[in-house]
């Protein structure tokens, strides 16, 4: 027991490093130098040399590397390039934007999710089935920002009943839970949930109907329980991996939040890395893809953790 | 010892039933799913429409006209109205098909050689190699999808192609995961033994033996990220990372169109139901070709 979960924890290290690895190369990868944001093409030679030294830009490339990861463990993904701001100050802020948005939609998703996928589940073959599925299906194809747009029409344009942008009256940035901040949160909240909720839809209903199949149930069925205390022993056996696959959803909302805080100008992690790849800002890139790349993996890690703890059998594998 | 006598009894088919291909009783099964039947027929319509687009259009997908900006659904000579610049949209959404279907498809078809390759290798070979490969497969398990490909195209810039290889990479490592647990099981089945003492290469049994039992899995498995491909192809582009204005392509259509919402909600929001249409349509049939093929 104990070695499964230290071995989990431990395996946590290479991959943050690698993925470190990874947003450190983003901007290397990418064409044209970086010094380009930084100082004019005109710039004398002695100029252009100062500044590459200053950023650490004339070292080989295994000692910048070195020297960001021991930065970035202190906290200093350095300065953006279009504003001069400390990244960690605008990621941090940007994020507690996007982890507010994600919070709530994952709950939607999760809530109808289980609602539906239980139903579903139960009752296979019905129409009810059928018409869960379709939604299922929906949900998991459906071009999220399309939706967005959709809503907007229909809510902001047609009815004038929520806002469609911002996260706030006028342009503030401190979140208040009001209603007149919460308005703002409706919409693309609505529109992010529908993944979670197609995905976690269809795995709750496949268990649930798996579930129903087992001998046991039958067992408990014959012996005389009441059908809501059957149905606590279904829910107990689903639940894990429902809530494994909803704090995986939860992960893949932050990274997919882009797109819908895009149409809806969120101001989170997603319009951030939009701002800074349109103004070719690669410390913000860097810094926003790693901050939300190793929130995904301690976020898979208290997955596997919880999901090991619930069910001891994973610790076998 | 009836153990070793019910295996001597000889497994007799059906004298009456002719005996099918694999291939043949996949597609008799897939006939009597009218869901993955409706689906491919609508995925052919479509296909259809980006092959024959100069036949079919009305109007160059090119031709602006400033007189006709933003015109209804409806109206005269532009059944779909038009967009921002006057541009027929009935016939950039037929062109549209053309850009959306490739940036959508060809990620994935990419990904399904690389991965399928570099699983089986992972797969096969095992040991050592196998983990080396898994464990860097791994780390691009570390990004939601999403947020890497936007990474990648955002970091290399916009474009078609950066666009193609960002998608590319992301479906990769999914593939390749799919194809090494598929290829390590049947790894370790007796035929593959067999081969082996009789003296055959390992790329002949990888060839001969192993292709053909992993490919199918794999091929379904591929089929279902097609969806996941074409959101986030026309998402690239709609962010405004993928095709580049003037072209004709769904997501950058609903991008440009997005200021119209306010002046004509409704023709801005057809290049959506294109998408839309094509992404549910790929899910059914993948999920049909699924069961048909008996896939789990």
């Amino acid at each position: 027991m104990g070695t499964y979960f230290f071995k989990r924890i431990l395996y946590v290290i290479p991959i943050t490093l690698a993925v470190s690895f990874f947003c450190f190369m983003l901007v290397h990868l990418s064409p044209g130098d970086p010094m380009d944001a930084v100082v004019s093409a005109d710039a004398p030679r002695e100029v252009v040399a100062m500044v590459q030294a200053a950023y650490g830009f004339d070292r080989p490339l295994p000692e910048q590397y070195g020297r960001w990861v021991v930065r970035a463990v202190q906290g200093d993904l350095g300065l953006s390039t279009a504003n001069g701001r400390a990244v960690t100050t605008e990621v941090f802020g940007a994020l507690v934007n996007t982890l507010r948005l994600a919070l709530v939609a994952s709950l939607i998703g999760f809530t109808l999710g289980c609602l539906f996928g239980t139903l579903a589940g139960y009752w296979q073959g019905s129409l009810l089935d059928r018409f869960v599925t379709g939604i299922a299906v929906g949900g998991v194809s459906i071009p999220h920002y399309w939706l967005g747009m959709m809503l907007v029409i229909v809510f902001s344009v047609e009815l004038s009943w929520l806002p469609s942008s911002g996260a706030g009256p006028g342009s503030s940035s401190d979140w208040v839970w009001e209603w007149r901040y919460i308005r703002h949160l409706i919409l693309p909240a609505i529109t992010l949930s529908v993944i979670p909720m197609g995905v976690v839809t269809r795995t709750v209903r496949a268990m649930v109907a798996e579930i129903l199949n087992h001998d046991f149930v039958e067992a408990l069925r014959a012996k005389g329980l009441a059908e809501v205390r059957v149905f606590l022993h279904v829910v107990k056996n689903v639940a894990p991996t429902a809530l494994a696959v909803m704090g995986l959803q939860l992960g893949y909302l932050l990274g997919g939040s882009i797109l819908v805080e895009t149409v809806f100008s969120w101001p989170g992690t997603g319009l951030l890395l939009n701002n800074a790849i349109f103004q070719r800002d690669l410390p913000i890139l860097q810094g926003t893809i790693l901050v939300l790349a190793i929130f995904f993996v301690l976020l898979n890690l208290m997955v596997d953790l919880a999901q090991a703890r619930l069910d001891p059998r994973i610790q076998r594998n | 010892m009836s153990i070793t006598l019910d295996s001597q009894v000889p497994v007799a088919a059906p004298v009456s039933a002719p005996v099918k291909g694999y291939w043949q009783a996949v597609f008799s099964r897939l006939r009597r799913d009218p869901v993955a039947l409706i689906a491919g027929l609508i995925l052919l319509i479509i296909l259809a429409m980006a092959i024959f687009a100069p036949w079919l259009a009305p109007q160059s997908p090119y031709s602006t006209s400033m007189l006709n900006r933003l015109k209804p659904i409806g109206t005269e000579g532009f059944p779909l109205g038009t967009d921002e610049l006057g541009r027929d949209m009935l016939s950039r959404l037929i062109y549209g098909a053309r850009l959306s279907l490739l940036i959508g498809v060809m990620p994935v078809v990419n990904a399904f050689v690389i991965g399928s390759a570099i699983g089986i290798v992972a797969g096969f070979v095992g040991g050592r190699t196998n983990t080396v490969i898994m464990r860097i497969i791994d780390v691009f398990y570390a990004f939601p999808a999403v947020l890497l490909a936007i990474a990648l195209a955002g970091a290399l810039g916009a474009g078609l192609v950066n666009s193609l290889f960002s998608l590319t990479v992301v479906f990769i490592p999914p593939i390749a995961r799919v194809a090494e647990s598929v290829t390590t099981q049947v790894r370790n089945y007796d035929y593959i033994e067999a081969a082996r003492a009789s003296g055959a290469r390992s790329l002949t049994i990888i060839r001969r033996h192993v292709l053909g039992n992993v490919l199918g899995p794999i091929f379904v498995y591929s089929t279902s990220l097609i969806s996941v491909s074409m959101i986030l192809a026309s998402g690239l582009s709609f962010l405004g990372l993928g095709a580049r204005p003037p072209m004709p392509e769904w997501g950058l259509m609903l991008n440009t169109m997005r200021d119209a919402i306010y002046v004509n909600p409704w023709v801005s929001v057809l290049p959506g139901v294109m998408i839309f249409s094509v992404s549910i349509c790929c899910n059914m049939l993948s999920d049909g070709l699924r069961s048909a093929m008996d896939v789990k």
